[in-house]
């Protein structure tokens, strides 16, 4: 016999390696609505099979808690089973001798903290409180609701105007959303058990690549009924609320603060990721449904512009959709100096076609989300020299889509992690000479499961630059509001969930004001939901639906097949320009991915319950 | 069309045909359990798999349309095996005491398990008893639930009540009463719809044949057993006597032979609605300004049962008239009685109905206007046909018996009570000719009749016109209150019973699973009212006799006070 052997993995560890990472897209591919104590249950018992057996607390512990939550399951515990439990699992997690058990342990105590009504609903109804109603799981992550699979099966079928007419019964913005939503329809697609999500967003841009959103003809309004409705902010909140409320027959008047439409699709957005000719295409279609439009119009009690009580006289309803487009600022020595801008003026002035000159300077940002990339790539494209993103956390903490940072870096940018900005170094006139940073190494997990940052017992960093981009968050102007007695918390508008003010019943807001910078998709969804409890209000009940009919899933099997990516132009004929550098999928590419679509609005529960919603 | 082959055949369908119906279309009749026409079409328990040449996976013949050039196989080795294992599957979750169900013999999965020879089973059992409130009339057995979802859909979407909901999630999904609640505090008419679309014993009625027996055995105790007139289209449905031949007469001898002391029609107290509710539109439309309209027909107890709990404002426009059960046991413990000289509890009074909701109604602490229980018991048809079958009576060698008299004639008006439309059209037969002082010609009402779920149709009546609408389903109930809130319909009689095509569509009738048989037991009435010498509920002699000897008139003091309700304790009384 050898004194040492190399070990190699046995056919059966190959395939336990494989089930895991089987049961890995499992996980990722979640549904919504299933009973958190059922997984919590199932959970536990992966955690037990994982278990070595040597210490009671794991071996035996684990099991038992199987069984006492097997009782809340079937409807035979008590409070005092949840007392036991409770016991039970700090008993584990203080004395089992490794993380297999008290992490197991550890998350049935998180699960009493996190969903203790589930709990008891068992106890008390027997049943579980959730709705046995397993929705669609893109539709049931799409803050709008859009019906995707719906308009999936639309562009397989190279429907693609039916497919805008589709997408339009609950989003306004299909351009838009075809070209840059965050698509967190795709986070929980089923089609990930399989290999990997669906590329939604590329199929609806299939669409209003095929179908211009503008040349889509719009639905039928429904007969006037007197009603004005104003709406404060033309960006994609208002102008969704402004488009079903003109399709309901009200007429609205969206007071638009800036000089041109759009809000941060425009203000926002940078042009080679969103071509102001495409934002164009949705706007003109939904200006085609009647709502006036006052450019330059803020809201407020400064002179020249318009007292909201002047709205509250005139109109019947109003939404306030004013969005996040204050500056955030870091709070460090020297940023009142020269060369200091923050993202927001950055971005406007390229929305408003003032393009900066950063030709020879060295620039960075600072931020680690989706702006600080916008900023990152536009700072590239306006000619500067040297781009470089200072973030106090890891690239992988960053809160941009992985797509976004890869492409910063692809284009030249450099990152500087683990640098949290400490003072801004000025020259003898007043301009940025560097930014000074203290180097941080990645600490303990907060509560969001979140790395934290912490000083690293290292010297500070200067790095030499001519211009800093503060892109650290965005802030709402909410002042004017709240002195006119609209209710603010936090600085953010404090809107419930159906938009309405708790105060004043003919007053609604949603958007980036109500929940701080957040996603277009939401939003929009918030315009939608605004646009219905206003018609309600008004004493209406408007339905928006749409006829289009949706194919029948294709008989196929559903092989494993990868998932097209769009294609980029490459890095060096992108970054000098401002032009869209994503293209479109082909034919044969969005044939292949629609057919990808497992079909979960036929398939599973969404027949029986759960399943499309043809009107709202 | 599309052409595709199933089993070596070559089949054209029109484009959209599921596989499922496109093998019927030749005879080939896939094996299923879940699935309802319109209904439940969800491919849950995969018993009506096929395979396709050519795919892998196998798919619901139910709810996949068929496809031009698709070869398709119903019994291939893949399919056969699965189907078997799927049934197994289901089984092993189902109890399986077939002998003490009252599905035996007429059960989908009993049939199905047992024509694929499934004699035992690999599967251990996994059966879920969950407690029930056994004085309920309508009962759910978990231990027999397939989970096919049918009870759910056939309440949400054709009744609109939703008293079944899908519960839980993962391997505890299943069905229950909504929010949890029992069943006796949820907002359940009693239709029975679920009843009869269940395909296995998991929902029946309360079984109420042992008093019934009881009943007989008492010999302190005169029984006398009513029958609607839509029983008499059903009965014998599961006894093998070719289609007409189950007569009224034979109904009447068997009860005769199990031992009733009296056997009388609930067609004649149906007449007796007539006058009474007839006459209340009447004086309605003499002083319209006086009464809400429009005027709603009370003679379903699912309808009130409902219209009380879910939209009591619409309570004012109900007719006070009481179903004719009521009317019937009303008159049996007083009329009756007295002509017998026996008190009212000397009567042990019985119906038979096609309806579950009618144990309930016989039930309401205020059906007591004779000074006893007006109906002591009520049994659904299916009971009945229990009971013959309990009895050893074999119906092809019994005389043709009549009915008793004097509550046992009846005219063609109240027997086509039982099928939607036909309360309205009995009505309008009388009314029309009291005002106009003349019949009206025949069949001159007949486009009420039908089974589309909301008929609207306009008649001259003195002159003015009277708008009429005819409801079957609540569902369809729910749409017409819906539409006259909303001002967009208006008029000023309607009839409303609870069950798709009326009482012969009951949710207490025989179940044949996924046949609709309401259209085809509505026209046996419409036979019947043929024969009937007799076509108009004033001219019942009985009836007029009734008036003459006791009631005086209809609406009269007696009349009102054992004929009519203000339906108004419904609402309270679970």
């Amino acid at each position: 016999m050898s004194r040492l052997h190399l070990e190699t993995q046995t056919q059966a560890q190959r395939t336990v390696e494989r089930l895991y990472k089987d049961l890995e897209r499992h996980l990722i591919a979640s549904p919504p609505g299933a009973c958190p104590i059922d997984l919590q249950l199932s959970f536990l018992k992966l955690c037990h099979a994982q278990t070595c057996g040597k210490c009671v607390p794991c071996r035996i512990g684990l099991g038992q808690l199987q069984r006492l939550l097997e009782d809340v399951l079937d409807g035979k515990a008590t409070k005092q089973t949840i007392a036991t439990i409770k016991s039970t699992a700090a008993n584990i997690r203080d004395s089992a001798d490794c993380a297999i058990g008290y992490e197991a342990a550890n998350m049935v105590l998180t699960g009493l903290d996190g969903f203790m009504d589930d709990y008891i609903h068992h106890i008390e109804k027997g049943t579980c409180a959730g709705l046995a109603a397993a929705p669609i799981p893109c539709t049931a992550f799409c803050p709008a609701k859009v019906d995707i699979p719906g308009y999936i099966a639309l562009v397989g079928a190279g429907r693609y105007a039916d497919a805008v007419q589709l997408i339009r019964k609950d989003n306004p913005f299909p351009t838009a959303c075809g070209l840059i939503c965050e698509h967190p329809c795709e986070t929980h697609c089923r089609r990930n058990i399989i290999d990997t999500a669906i590329n939604i967003r590329g199929l609806k841009r299939m669409a209003v690549d095929n179908a211009p959103s503008n040349t889509v003809p719009l639905p039928e309004k429904a007969p006037a009924t007197g009603k004005r409705v104003a709406i404060i902010g033309g960006g994609p909140s208002g102008l969704t609320a402004a488009y079903y409320l003109q399709l309901m027959g009200h007429q609205t008047a969206v007071f638009e603060a800036k000089s041109k439409l759009g809000g941060m699709l425009r203000y926002g957005i940078p042009s080679y990721r969103f071509p102001r000719e495409r934002l164009q295409q949705d706007l003109d279609a939904i200006l085609a449904a009647g709502t006036e439009i006052h450019l330059n119009s803020k809201i407020g009690n400064a002179p020249g512009e318009i007292p909201l009580e002047q709205l509250n006289k005139d109109y019947d309803a109003i939404y306030i959709a004013i969005g996040a487009h204050t500056d955030k600022k870091i709070g460090i020595e020297g940023e009142d100096a020269d060369g200091v801008i923050s993202a927001v003026e950055l971005l406007r002035n390229i929305g408003d076609d003032n393009l900066p000159d950063f030709t020879g300077k060295t620039v960075v940002v600072v931020g680690g989300g989706n702006v600080a990339m916008d900023c990152t790539r536009s700072a590239i494209r306006l000619g500067a020299e040297k781009v470089g993103i200072a973030y106090r956390r890891r690239q992988e903490d960053m809160t941009a889509l992985p797509e976004e940072i890869e492409g910063a870096i692809a284009e030249g940018a450099e990152l500087y992690s683990l640098k949290a900005p400490h003072k801004i170094e000025k020259d003898a006139d007043g301009k940025v000479a560097a930014l000074w940073v203290e180097p941080q190494i990645i600490g303990p997990i907060d509560d969001w499961g979140r790395a934290r940052p912490v000083r690293a017992d290292l010297p500070l960093l200067r790095i030499p630059c001519d211009i800093v981009i503060v892109a650290i968050g965005q802030g709402i102007e909410s002042q004017p509001f709240e002195e006119a007695g609209v209710k603010v918390k936090r600085g953010n508008i404090a809107a419930l969930d159906s938009t309405k003010l708790p105060d004043d019943s003919k007053l609604f807001a949603g958007g980036d004001c109500v929940t701080g910078p957040a996603t277009v998709i939401r939003a929009i969804a918030a315009g939608k939901v605004a646009a219905a409890n206003i018609d309600e209000y008004l004493g209406y009940h408007h339905e928006i639906s749409c006829d289009v009919e949706i194919p029948t899933p294709a008989l196929e099997d559903k092989q494993p097949c990868g998932r097209i990516q769009m294609n980029e132009k490459e890095p060096s004929q992108r970054k000098n320009n401002f032009d869209a550098f994503e293209c479109g999928m082909t034919l044969q590419e969005a044939c292949q991915e629609a057919g990808r679509c497992l079909r979960c609005d036929k398939f599973g529960m969404s027949s029986l319950k759960g399943g499309r919603s043809f009107r709202w | 069309m599309v052409t595709l082959t199933i089993d070596g055949q070559k089949i054209t369908v029109p484009e959209g045909t599921t596989i499922m119906k496109a093998a019927a279309s030749a005879g080939i009749n896939i094996p299923h359990l879940c699935f309802l026409e319109g209904i439940n079409e969800i491919g849950a328990c995969k018993v009506c798999v096929v395979e396709i040449q050519g795919k892998n996976k196998l798919v619901t013949s139910c709810n996949t349309p068929a496809e031009d050039g698709l070869v398709v196989y119903t019994n291939s080795p893949k399919v056969r095996a699965t189907r078997r294992t799927n049934v197994e599957l289901i089984l092993s979750q189902h109890d399986c005491t077939c002998a003490m169900c009252v599905r035996s013999g007429n059960c989908n999965l009993q049939k199905t398990a047992n024509d694929l020879a499934i004699f035992d089973s690999p599967f251990a059992k996994d059966v879920t008893d969950l407690p029930w409130d056994m004085d309920f009339p309508l009962i759910r057995d978990s231990k027999k639930c397939i989970k096919c979802m049918r009870c759910v859909q056939i309440c949400d979407k054709i009744q609109h009540l939703n008293i079944w909901e899908v519960q839980n999630t993962g391997a505890r999904t299943t069905v229950g009463v909504t929010d949890s609640i029992n069943i006796a505090a949820a907002d359940c008419s009693l239709c029975g719809q679920c009843i009869t679309h269940c395909p296995t014993g998991a929902l029946r009625e309360r079984d109420d044949v042992p008093k019934v027996f009881a009943a007989l055995a008492d010999s302190s105790k005169v029984t006398a057993i009513q029958i609607a007139p839509a029983v008499r289209t059903a009965w014998a449905e599961a006894m093998g006597l070719p289609e007409g031949q189950a007569t009224e007469g034979l109904m009447v001898a068997a009860l005769k032979r199990m031992g009733f002391d009296y056997v009388f029609d609930t067609s004649f107290a149906a007449d007796v609605t007539i006058m009474e509710e007839g006459s209340e539109l009447l004086e309605h439309l003499q002083e319209p300004a006086k009464h809400k309209w429009p005027m709603f027909t009370s003679c379903c107890p699912g309808w009130v049962s409902y219209v009380t709990k879910k939209h009591p404002d619409f309570v004012p426009h109900l007719s006070t008239t009481k179903s004719p059960q009521q009317i019937f046991g009303a008159l049996l413990k007083t009329y009756f009685a007295k002509s017998k000289g026996l008190a009212p509890e000397d009567i042990c009074s019985i119906s038979i109905m096609p309806c579950v909701s009618k144990k309930r109604e016989a039930a309401l602490p205020s059906m007591c206007d004779s000074g006893a229980r007006d109906v002591d018991i009520v049994l659904t048809t299916r009971e009945f046909a229990r009971m013959i079958r309990a009895e050893h009576i074999d119906i092809t060698t019994l005389q043709e018996m009549p009915f008793d008299n004097p509550l046992g004639k009846s005219t063609g008006a109240g027997v086509i009570f039982g099928a939607t439309g036909g309360v309205m059209e009995a009505a309008l037969r009388t009314a029309y000719a009291i005002v106009e002082g003349k019949e009206a010609p025949r069949d001159a009402f007949a486009d009420v009749r039908g089974e589309a779920g909301r008929k609207v149709k306009e008649f001259q009546l003195g002159g003015k016109v009277l708008r009429t609408c005819t409801v079957s389903g609540l569902g369809n109930a729910d749409k017409l209150l819906a539409d006259i809130r909303a001002g967009k319909v208006e008029y000023d009689f309607v009839e409303i019973m609870a069950c798709p095509g009326g009482c012969v569509g009951g949710g207490g009738q025989p179940i044949h699973d996924g046949c609709e048989l309401a259209g085809s037991r509505g026209q046996k009435l419409y036979q019947l009212d043929n024969e009937r010498p007799l076509k108009q509920s004033h001219h019942n002699p009985d009836v007029q006799e009734l008036y003459k000897e006791f009631l005086t008139k209809p609406l009269s003091e007696l009349a009102e006070g054992l004929l009519h309700s203000n339906h108004v304790e419904e609402k309270n009384y679970l």
